[in-house]
């Protein structure tokens, strides 16, 4: 089972689209030209904090608000391996299955765990943070099949002939 | 066992008997709504997914609302791509300065009764107020839309949602939807469907409805349901057929929860900064002193709004130190709003009258805020930023609170 260890950064409930990256910024031309302005509205300095492997850990609702698939490819360019919260929102969910950004629900962690520490992931069976296990659930096969494809895009080339 | 409406639709579309909540199934949308901002993304994922064509260009309707006009020279890109998307692919609608993305598509028939719709704009959840099953998408899953003709969608629960009774004459669909975000909290339907049903709401407009379907989502909801009544078929220009008028909740249907009010019940309330679900009744807020009020948007821009807000302000002025901005939804309610002297009345309040679109809603031009400012204003979300700065407090109110704000010069009940 796949398995990887990084520190995390903690942030709130019902940490929104909005704040993920605020209307203003959605028609940059690139993902590349938004992600410096990833959660500027409640913590500026934060996109330029972020190192690649990093995942965040937050409370209930994430992604609520708006459609902007912006909000999972900038987390993703960002280089956030995955999100660990009590809940998401549904459309943020789909979007961020669809580009491969793991999103992992788990009640109790958020209580418990302070920024910077490091957390311990085995996707489909548990989180391990300061020598305890924190199990998590095992994603539904349709979406699971989505994200072996590589995400939505590569599952529709492969129905469309291209790539292998 | 009976359903529930949304149930019914998902049923209907897919061809099934029935269906029940947490079934995993592909439907076949009736329309998709493509916004502006959303364009270029959705144009290159399609592209990049290998598709050569768009599956039914005549259920495709592009629309243009949060860039227009332009307010940054990059915006004009995004209208290039989609003028050229649809000169490509055959796509016939494409409203280029018409109104708001949300008002356009039930004002000018794209969406009937017990049709299912994906848009790439959270307040997709609007076309509910006609009985229609639509939801906010991605740009990625809008791409594999049009390529396909298809989605997968998981079954929701249904929330149903009871209003017997009047509502008082200086309360709105809006302060009643509010309450009810508040109480179920800003994740509080989230994956649900809400399910709305009763003599206060069969007694409501379909604009009325409208307001409610739009913030559906700002309690994480997927869709937002009302029965289709006369008052629909008449909105829609349709004659509801069989399936049509079934779209009613069964007594007998699974509902994962019921929550019941009275309409003499609710009383205008405020949402305050910076969450939708932190609702204060407008008494307890009395006397905080504002700096802007905005009456406008998906959710409170159309005539019914404009006319109550011109009540209030008929024949007042607005506080010298608040600047009053109105947003017609649409450029219809708009040729409706001047003819009626509805605009009129409201310039001579001291408003600034702005061409219909989605500009000040999502903080981009037409009014933004700064710094330790404070707004009331008649939008579906009060996020930090939302408006300008992330030091902007925005208050969400009815169209009539907003008005009587607006001449108080701070919180007043309407």
């Amino acid at each position: 089972m796949e398995q990887f260890s990084g520190r995390v950064w903690v942030l709130g409930d019902d940490i929104d689209t909005d704040i993920i990256i605020p209307t203003e910024y959605l028609a940059l031309k690139t993902i590349e030209d938004m992600k410096q302005y990833g959660f500027s509205p409640l913590r500026p300095e934060l996109a330029g904090q972020i190192k690649k492997g990093d995942m965040i850990v937050a409370g209930k609702n994430f992604g609520c608000g708006s459609s902007r698939e912006q909000a999972p490819e900038v987390i993703k360019a960002l280089g956030i391996r995955c999100i660990v919260a009590k809940s998401f929102a549904r459309i943020f969910f789909r979007n961020s299955i669809n580009n491969g950004l793991l999103l992992i629900e788990q009640p109790d962690l958020y209580d418990r765990i302070e920024e910077g520490q490091e957390i311990t992931v085995t996707v489909n069976r548990d989180i391990v943070f300061d020598g305890k296990s924190y199990p998590i659930a095992a994603l539904p096969d349709n979406l699971v099949e989505i994200i072996n494809a590589g995400g939505l895009v590569k599952a529709m080339q492969r129905r469309n002939g291209l790539a292998g | 066992m009976g359903q529930t409406i949304i149930e019914k639709i998902i049923s209907h579309n897919t061809g099934r008997a029935s269906v029940k909540p947490g079934d995993i199934v592909t439907v076949f949308p009736d329309r998709v709504m493509l916004d502006d901002i959303m364009i270029p993304f959705i144009v290159d994922k399609f592209h990049e997914m290998g598709f050569e064509k768009v599956w039914d260009p005549e259920k495709v309707v592009l629309i243009y609302d949060h860039l227009v006009p332009a307010s940054q020279q990059d915006d004009i890109r995004h209208y290039r791509a989609g003028d050229e998307f649809a000169r490509t692919y055959g796509i016939p609608n494409v409203h280029r300065s018409d109104g708001i993305c949300h008002q356009l598509m039930t004002e000018a028939g794209y969406v009937k009764p017990g049709h299912v719709v994906f848009g790439t704009d959270s307040h997709t959840t609007t076309y509910g107020c006609v009985g229609a099953f639509s939801t906010g998408i991605g740009y990625t899953e809008m791409a594999a839309i049009l390529g396909t003709g298809s989605l997968w969608v998981k079954v929701p629960e249904t929330i149903r949602v009871v209003i017997e009774g009047e509502l008082a004459p200086n309360v709105m669909s809006k302060d009643v939807i509010l309450r009810i975000i508040g109480d179920l909290g800003a994740d509080g339907a989230t994956y649900r469907a809400l399910e709305f049903t009763g003599s206060g709401v069969e007694s409501m407009t379909v604009s009325s409805r409208m307001t409610m379907a739009n913030m559906a989502i700002e309690a994480g909801a997927k869709c937002a349901l009302f029965t289709p009544d006369e008052k629909t078929a008449r909105y829609c220009e349709t004659e509801l057929d069989g399936f049509q008028k079934s779209l009613t909740g069964d007594e007998d249907a699974g509902y994962c929860r019921v929550m019941t009010y009275r309409g003499e019940d609710f009383v205008p309330v405020m949402a305050c900064p910076s969450q939708v679900d932190k609702i204060r009744d407008i008494s307890q807020l009395e006397g905080t002193v504002i700096d802007q009020v905005f009456i406008g948007s998906c959710t409170n821009g159309r005539l019914e709004d404009l006319e109550a807000a011109a009540r209030v302000l008929e024949g007042r002025k607005v506080a010298p130190y608040v600047r009053l901005i109105v947003t017609p939804a649409s450029r219809k309610i708009y040729e409706e709003a001047a003819a009626r002297g509805i605009l009129k009345t409201l310039a001579q309040a001291g408003a600034v009258i702005t061409h219909p679109g989605c500009g000040l809603c999502c903080g981009r031009t037409g009014g933004i805020l700064c710094d330790g400012e404070r707004v009331v204003a008649t939008n579906n979300r009060n996020f930090l930023g939302r408006m300008g700065t992330s030091k902007v407090e925005i208050y969400l109110a009815s169209p009539m609170a907003a008005a009587a704000c607006a001449a108080a010069g701070k919180i007043v009940s309407p």
